[in-house]
């Protein structure tokens, strides 16, 4: 535990922090995934809970992703809040059945008797260095699954705030750490009492034109921003924390102010959330918007080898890019 | 060939014995780690000092592979890397066994069976220094793509085992994996499929008693070699550190699928005497004193005493095996340092084999904004 209500912590710390106030709040709270106990977990999020809270609440897992949300979800039945770490991002898919076919419905098809307190983390994103299956953003297929929320943090402030609230939620919530934020500094207060889950975040204020993101390209959307100065463009810059369901008006408000919207985010954006997020910004936007709604994002391609990453990453250059091509209509 | 390995207990759950060490009748070992040939009931190896000593060469190399991956990887010049230190005679044993017929399906540490197919290690590097996502023509080598994702070749091992029976072709598939996988849904469907069909796979089992920081007992209450039974097709545990032991049984195993008696699981029971890869801690989750033990039998100390007492193999006869390993390394080092980046506009093929517009378009944009770069740069 912190000593002082506020401190220097990373986004991983803070999570870990987060975890750690939660099960201490709630002895149905459980951990569960593959290293998350005497390792700590790859990442370290879970470093000390094992030690603190026990091995029948921190549960190493054997190896297998269906089978950690499958159980996840008896026991969630049985009354528990079981927190499922997934290691990353590219192994998530041996539990999508369980995920999209199981947790998503389960208060659906119970009439609403059953519910499913399962909060899963996902560390994703790329910009690491990392090889294949490591730095994927599959928030795409999570949002399209009816009866999951899926929520992201960008920094450690929301970090704290935000596993904690996912983990009290009813409702099974998909949470997406930012892994290449993970070592990203803030000072937290742990006593502070933290935004709605489901609120989006204006983390700059501008009028030129508004860059809606979220996750790892908060800071890249804040650094284009800052670049953006120069040029005399003074760029609104939305995180949206909560990708199901989205903070639609915090949205609306912003582009209805500066007329321009660029949607910014690591995912392909071929069928992506952030095409949801455009079309919907055509549809209630439509006689304040200066010009189309762009979408800056990854390529149509699987992510690729990490000597090219920057290339389908979005960075400043790309999204400042974006930024010209709409202040051009 | 052992009818079935009968090991099954009618203790009930709660009194299971511990996963069994290391000896007894169903621990096929022919080589000791004191180097002293030994028979075993069901598996010899009819096998010359020439041939063993090639064996050693292979180990001695494979091994220095690994070392010089490591090496660069600490270096910078690699993102990471998987060693399989420890791990030789299992791989080298395996894929020594594996003919030219033959098709291996390997994790992402099958460094040494990569070597055994003719795989240039330079190649192998290229995951790894993030300037491929492979590298090398599977269909060549008979070598599957590294996969990441645990267990899932197993499945693609069993499916082209059963394309084999299909076309009226030679040869058997072989799927690699960790005591880890062996709790993936995959890879037990893989055995439910390899049994019911009858499949020319064989199943071949690193275990190296840990799968990152979870240690084997996270698995299994039985030894994993017994999981076969209950799927219908025999399993055997062979010393994995033994690539004697190794070779023999994993013959045995692909001559039975070739002559469609169906599969097998091979067990090697073996240690990572490293990290999980360059990325990992062990000490935060094992004692050193585990490594001490298996430091006794390391699979290339005990081929080394076997050769040096038969008198097969002499100062001169070493000291050329380490002359061809810092060959290779040089090799490897150069080759990797020379792994050309990749251009950006690569990034867009391949995707489909036949293609897609909207690929065509997006490499048609990509190029156009990095061309705007090249004029800014002209023009200062
Ligand atoms: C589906 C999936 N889940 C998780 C991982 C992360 N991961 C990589 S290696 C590994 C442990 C594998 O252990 P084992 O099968 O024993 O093979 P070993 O690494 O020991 O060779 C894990 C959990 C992964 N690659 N794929
Ligand atoms: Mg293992």
């Amino acid at each position: 535990m912190p000593t002082h209500p506020t401190s220097t912590m990373t986004l991983g710390k803070a999570l870990n922090e987060g975890l750690r106030k939660a099960m201490e709040n709630d002895p149905k709270v459980l951990i569960m995934g593959e290293d998350v106990g005497r390792l700590g977990g790859v990442f370290r999020v879970t470093d000390g809970l094992q030690k603190d809270f026990g091995e029948d609440r921190v549960i190493d897992t054997p190896l297998a992703e269906s089978g950690i949300i499958g159980t996840a979800i008896g026991l969630a039945i049985r009354g528990f809040r079981p927190v499922c770490e997934i290691q990353f991002d590219g192994f998530v898919f041996p539990a999508f059945d369980q995920i999209v076919s199981q947790v998503a419905r389960l208060h659906y098809r119970s009439a609403g008797n059953v519910k499913v307190p399962i909060t899963i983390r996902i560390p994703y994103g790329g910009g690491i260095g990392a090889v294949e299956h490591h730095s994927e953003s599959p928030e795409a297929y999570f949002a399209h699954a009816a009866g999951l929320k899926v929520v992201t943090c960008s920094n450690a402030v929301d970090a704290y705030s935000m596993i904690q609230q996912a983990i009290a939620c009813d409702d099974p919530v998909i949470f997406f750490e930012p892994k290449r934020r993970y070592w990203d500094k803030a000072e937290v207060d742990t006593t502070a009492s933290a935004d709605p889950l489901w609120s989006a975040n204006v983390v700059r204020e501008g009028i030129t034109a508004t860059l809606i993101t979220y996750g790892p390209s908060v800071r890249t959307c804040v650094e284009a921003a800052a670049a953006a100065e120069v040029d005399g463009h003074d760029l609104e810059v939305i995180d949206l924390r909560a990708l199901s369901p989205i903070d639609w008006d915090a949205v609306f408000a912003s582009v209805g102010k500066t007329e321009h919207a660029i949607v910014v985010s690591e995912a392909p954006v071929f069928a992506s959330l952030a095409g949801e997020i455009a079309a919907r910004i055509s549809e209630k936007c439509f006689y304040s918007l200066e010009a189309p709604v762009l979408r800056v994002g990854g390529y149509s391609t699987p992510y690729p080898t990490s000597r090219i990453e920057e290339d389908f990453l979005p960075d400043l250059d790309r999204i400042l890019d974006a930024v010209d091509r709409s202040l051009a209509y | 060939m052992p009818a079935q390995a009968s090991n099954a207990t009618d203790a009930g759950p709660d009194v299971l014995p511990p996963i069994q060490p290391s000896e007894g009748p169903d621990f096929v070992q022919l080589l000791t780690p004191e180097g002293e040939r030994v028979e075993h009931p069901d598996y010899s190896l009819d096998i010359t000092d020439d041939e063993i000593r090639d064996l050693y060469r292979d180990l001695v190399l494979v091994r220095r592979i690994d070392s010089e991956a490591t090496a660069l990887q600490r270096q910078g010049e690699l993102g990471l890397w998987a060693n399989l230190l420890g791990q030789e005679a299992a791989q080298v044993g395996a894929g020594r066994s594996l003919t030219d017929a033959d098709f291996a399906f390997p994790t992402y540490r099958e460094h040494g069976v990569a070597y055994c197919k003719g795989v240039d290690p330079v190649t192998l590097l290229g995951l790894f220094r993030g300037t491929s996502q492979g590298g090398w023509d599977p269909q060549e080598h008979g070598f599957g793509l590294y996969t990441i994702v645990i267990g899932s070749q197993t499945l693609h091992a069993t499916g082209y085992a059963m394309g084999i029976q299909r076309d009226g072709g030679q040869g058997a598939a072989m799927a690699f994996f960790g005591d880890g996988a062996s709790s993936q849904g995959d890879v037990n469907e893989a055995f439910v499929w390899a049994s019911v069909f009858n499949a020319p796979v064989v199943f071949f089992c690193q275990n190296n008693q840990w799968a990152i920081s979870e240690p084997l007992e996270r698995q299994t209450r039985i030894p994993l070699y017994q999981r076969a039974r209950g799927f219908g097709f025999p399993g055997v545990r062979v010393d994995g550190n033994d690539v004697l032991a190794v070779l023999a049984v994993t013959r045995e195993a692909l001559a039975r699928a070739r002559e469609g008696s169906g599969p097998m699981l091979i067990e090697a029971y073996t240690y990572r005497m490293g990290a999980h890869t360059t990325s990992d801690d062990p000490t935060r989750y094992r004692l050193a004193a585990e490594l001490e033990t298996w430091k006794l039998k390391d699979p290339i100390e005990r081929v080394k005493a076997y050769l040096s007492r038969s008198g097969a193999g002499d100062a001169d006869f070493f000291a050329s095996v380490d002359q061809a390993a810092d060959d290779l390394a040089a090799h490897v080092r150069a080759g990797c340092l020379a792994l050309p980046d990749p251009d950006p506009l690569s990034l867009f093929d391949n995707v489909y084999a036949e293609g897609s517009p909207l690929l065509d378009e997006e490499r048609e944009q990509m190029a156009s904004y990095l061309a705007s770069f090249a004029d800014t740069e002209a023009v200062h």
